[in-house]
Parts: structure tokens; sequence; C-alpha cells
């Protein structure tokens, strides 16, 4: 029974739904595996057992009534910044360490609706302001590739979860490269859709104007599935864009015909000469499947970081305001309520949440709000329109996903070299734009457990979702990278 | 070593944090830091650039304000750090006689 677990969702639901196996089958594979493999990796923050049995009842009694689901049975890891009905949902973070959700986000919503078992929430940088998961206030979450290195971040924990096999897919969220940058460091597929796509009802805000959900899976087909799934207008997201989500059907096997940006400032010389030549040749596979590749320019996106560091942060210092001890979460009693809140949020939030509140704070304030603030906004339009220049010439843009490997634990002690992370990944962010990682090779640093994966990061034009997995799918099923090795936990089992 | 650039303690006291004299002087070289790096976009030419308000143009949405069922009060008092009865309880903000 364990083995069905290593198939597709697609797969998993099609095997249920033809009563195959039953969903109450593959529930006790999931617990038991989960028992068994997560110990070493620490992807959970909290397991949801009883809620994965009782929605797998559902599921055999709607299969039973004819009902086609379209997630079946397929067990699943959820970000644990996405509130689930009467499940401890903390955002890694000590202010809501004892929270239980009292209603589920709308994701999770549809895709308990097309049949998911919940597993369990899993580990993040705290409120996702993180590149590796250290940032948790709550629990350690290893690289399944390398017990010694960071998942990445800030969906560490629903990364190694799937990478693990603990969960046949997860979601996560991206605010400024949340998804794919710990996609890329795990070696599976993390898809941030167009900012609009899918409602963030229920998903605990941390930068308004950027958070996405998204999903992280072994393939590029089911990143489509759990999307289709996802997307659409919802009412209790304003946000939300009303307007048709083209299913992906039969995605593509070839590039021909496709254009493809590969951008002048994101030299590959920038890089360490065995990762360069991964994606030198990532490069040279997307030309071998019939892609004409050209090359586009993007002359602000190297203001990326600084530009998200004002915005980002500002955003949080609003959002995280309603953390102040009343109506949820810890509450740290003082004299008065002012001494109240201070010794909450003090007491609630660690330093990297301490720090971007702070940073937001100063970048809102009088006298600064238009150095600060605005002109980084200004800065995001600019970001904006370079990349609607490089559409015209191109039709999805390739480039690195992150600079390195994953790395070893506390081997980034300075903020700022955290936030360069997350260089390739925040100007699409900005812009709003629909942006995956795929695991495109493999590099050995010195000193590594064994080969590290990395990801090359595909990005379209805002709503081309459909043109960006098919272009996605048909590189992945052209190299192949994802099944040319498996991490450790992983290495005897067929995938 | 603390910033010109920015008064940790000034900020702390709007946003509600209290922090130890140790964390206003590490995130004091810390943010400071963070922002010589943001410096960088003064090099932008952005005087004659509208700021981004809205990622997604025309995305403003209304929608008929209609009476929906609200979540469970019980439910969510059982979230509260404190509470009486049918409400939260929270320290007093005016003085009492």
């Amino acid at each position: 029974m364990d083995a069905v677990l290593d198939r597709s969702a697609r797969e998993i639901a099609e095997a249920v739904r033809t009563r195959a196996v039953s969903a109450a089958e593959v529930a006790e594979a999931a617990i038991a595996r989960v028992r068994e493999r997560d110990p070493q990796i620490g992807a959970f923050l909290t397991r949801t057992e009883d809620l994965a049995r009782e929605r797998a009842r559902r599921v055999d009694e709607r299969v039973a009534a004819g009902e086609a689901l379209p997630l079946a049975g397929v067990p699943v890891a959820l970000k644990d910044n996405l509130c689930v009905t009467g499940t401890r949902t903390t955002c890694a973070s000590k202010i809501l360490e004892q929270w239980v959700a009292p209603y589920d986000a709308t994701a999770v919503s549809k895709l308990l609706e097309a049949g998911i078992l919940p597993v369990g929430k899993t580990n993040l940088d705290e409120f996702a302001m993180g590149s590796s998961c250290e940032n948790s206030a709550l629990g350690v979450t290893r690289n399944p590739w390398d017990l010694g290195r960071v998942p990445g971040g800030s969906s560490g924990g629903s990364v190694a979860s799937v990478a693990s096999g603990t969960a046949t897919f997860a979601l996560g969220s991206d605010t400024g490269g949340s998804i794919r940058e710990p996609a890329a460091f795990c070696g599976v597929v993390g898809f941030k859709p167009t900012y609009g796509r899918i409602s963030r009802y229920g998903l605990i805000a941390f930068a308004s104007s950027l958070d996405q959900i998204g999903p992280i899976t072994t393939s590029v087909a089911d990143a489509a599935l759990v999307y289709e799934t996802m997307a659409g207008f919802d009412p209790c997201d304003a946000t939300t864009v009303d307007r048709p989500v083209e299913p992906a059907g039969t995605l593509r096997e070839d590039l021909r015909g496709v254009r493809v940006g590969i951008v002048k400032e994101f030299a590959l010389d920038a890089l360490d000469a065995a990762v360069r030549e991964v994606y030198a040749q990532a490069y040279r596979d997307l030309e071998r499947l019939g892609a004409e590749l050209v090359e586009v320019e993007l002359p602000t996106a190297d203001y990326g970081v600084a530009t998200y560091y004002l915005i980002a942060p500002a955003e949080c210092s609003s959002n995280l305001a309603r953390f102040d001890g009343m109506r949820y979460g810890l509450r740290v009693e003082r004299a008065d309520v002012a001494a109240t809140y201070e010794a909450t949020r003090a007491a609630g939030f660690g330093d990297e949440v301490k720090r971007r509140i702070l940073i937001g704070t100063h970048a809102l304030s009088s006298g600064y709000y238009d150095a600060y603030y605005v002109r980084a906004q200004k800065a995001r339009t600019l970001i904006a329109a370079d990349f609607a220049k490089a559409f015209a010439r191109c039709d999805v843009i390739a480039c690195p996903a992150a600079a390195s490997p994953a790395f070893e634990f506390n081997a980034k002690s300075d903020p700022y070299s955290m936030y360069l992370m997350d260089y390739y990944t925040i100007p699409m962010s900005l812009a709003g734009l629909p942006s995956l990682s795929v695991p495109c090779g493999y590099v050995t640093p010195p000193g590594a457990a064994g080969p590290l994966p990395l990801g090359l990061e595909l990005t379209g034009p805002l709503f081309a979702e459909r043109a960006l997995l098919a272009a996605a799918h048909a590189y992945e099923t052209g190299t192949q990278h994802a099944k040319k090795h498996a991490p450790p936990p992983l290495a005897g089992a067929a995938r | 070593m603390a910033s010109a650039d920015i008064d940790v303690e000034y900020v702390a006291k709007l946003a509600r944090l209290a922090l130890t004299p140790a964390e206003i002087e590490r995130f004091g070289a810390q943010l400071g830091a963070l922002l010589d790096h943001v410096k960088a976009l003064e090099e932008l030419p952005v005087a004659d650039v509208a700021a981004t308000a809205a990622v997604i143009p025309g995305t403003g949405v209304g929608r008929e304000d209609l009476v929906q069922p609200s979540l469970d009060r019980e439910t969510v008092l059982q979230g509260a750090p404190q509470r009486q009865g049918p409400y939260f309880r929270v320290p007093s903000i005016l003085g009492e006689a």
C-alpha cells in the first residue's frame, strides 16, 4: 500500500475514483509514512491524522455515490499560515502558537471539496519572512537531500514534505520567492500563479500586494491540476480576478515556436562554475527542445531586492498590527493597555519579524514616506514596465531560481545576505507575474551529503499560466531531471 | 552602532514593540545597513513615474451589501486570550474612578 504514495496526484485520484484503492487505505499509508519519515526531516509542525481519516471516510462515501473528485484521496501538506477549521494555525510564531483557526482558507476548502486528505501543517519562516525556514520559532526543518542544509523558505516545511514523500503535494505561499526558492532547494516544482488568481482568504497576511498561494508538487502536470482546482474569483478576497481559468488540458511536450527570453542582466558569469554550467545546459536544453532563445533586458531588475525590502516590510508592519494580544493569540498582561501591546509583541515575535516591522514602520512614518515607500512603489512601476517590454519579444522568461543550491544551517548570519537569496524571484513578485521553479540539474559542493538540486525559474506574462505550465512541462519531460536522483529517504522507493 | 538613518527607539514606540537596549543596538546596526542598500533606489529616474497603486490594474471591485452568516461567536471567543461571558476581556483604556 505504501507504494501508492509515490504516484502522482493525478494517478492517486484516479486509483481512488476507480476504487482500485480506498481513500481510507491511502490515509493510513500516508499517516504511517509521515510517522516513519518526518522525524528526520521536521517538515510538520502539526500532524492532522484525525482530519485525514475523517476526510478519507467522506471521500470514500462520495466516490461510492458516483462523484468524480479531481483530487480524491490525495495526501496533502498545508503551510501553517493557511487556516484550517479546528486546526492549530501558528505561522511558526509564538504569538499564534496555541491559536486554533475557526474557518477554512478558500484555497483549502476548494481542495477539500476536491477530495484531498490533509496530513499536516508545515513549518515556515515566522509569518513567511525568510528564505531558509530558520526563522521558525517552533521547529527545525531539514533538507531531505542533505540533513545538514536548510530546505529554503519560507515554505520550507511544504517543500521538504513533498521532497521526502510525506505528502503528494503541498500548498505554500510566495511573497518574494517563498515557493520558488525552496522548491529549487528541494528538487520539486513550485508554482506562484499571477497575483489575484487564487484567493488569499484565510491565508494569514504578510504583504498583501505580493502574497500568493501556490502548489508545490513533484511534476508540472500535478501543479497544473492543483492550480486549476484552487484558482478563481472569491467574494471573500476582493483582489481575486474574475477571469476564466483556462484549463491546461493536455500539456505539450516540445517547445517549437516558443520564444524564451534570457535576461541580459542575469548573466551566468556571476554564479559559481558548477552552478553556471547547469544553467547554461538548461538554456541549451530549451533550444534543443525547439525554443528560440532571445536576449531580453530587465535593466531595473537589479533594484528588485531594494524595492521589495521597503514595500514588503511596510505592508507587514500594517498587517501585523492586528497581533496586539486582545482578540487572539498570546497576551502578556501589563499595567495598562499600551504596555500590554508592547510586551505581547516583544514576547510573541522573533527577530526577523521585529526587523521588518521596524523598517516598515520607519518607511511609512512621517518625513520618510515619500523617500522610501513612495519611491519604492515608483521603482516597482519601472520593474513591471521592463517586464512588459521584455514580453513583447518573448513568451516565457528563463533564469535561475536561486544563485546557489541549498546552504548549510547558520550560513547567512547577516540579514541582507539572506535577502539576496531571493534576487531572482523578487522582480517577478513585484510585477505580479506567474512564475515557477522546475528541477534543472544537480551540483555537489564540497562537504555536501550528495548531489543537491537546482531549479530553473520560468516566468510568463500576467495571466499566461497556461502557456507557462505548457513550457515548463515540455522542459520537464524533455530533460527528466526530477527522475535522475532522489533524496535519501526516497532512494529505495520507486518514483 | 546606531544608524543616523533610523531612530529605532522612536520607531519601536510607533510599532508598539518593547525592545531591550541590546535589541535597539543590534537592530539599529542591521537596519542602518539595509537602508544603505536601499539608497540604490535614488539612482532610478522616478520623477515622472506613477507609484504602483494596484499590481493588476482595474481590479477594484464592489459587491452588494448583503447580510451573510458570520463566524460562530463561541468558536471565535475560544481563541481569545481572555474572555468574560460573550465578550473579549481587555485591559481598561479609561481611568477608573
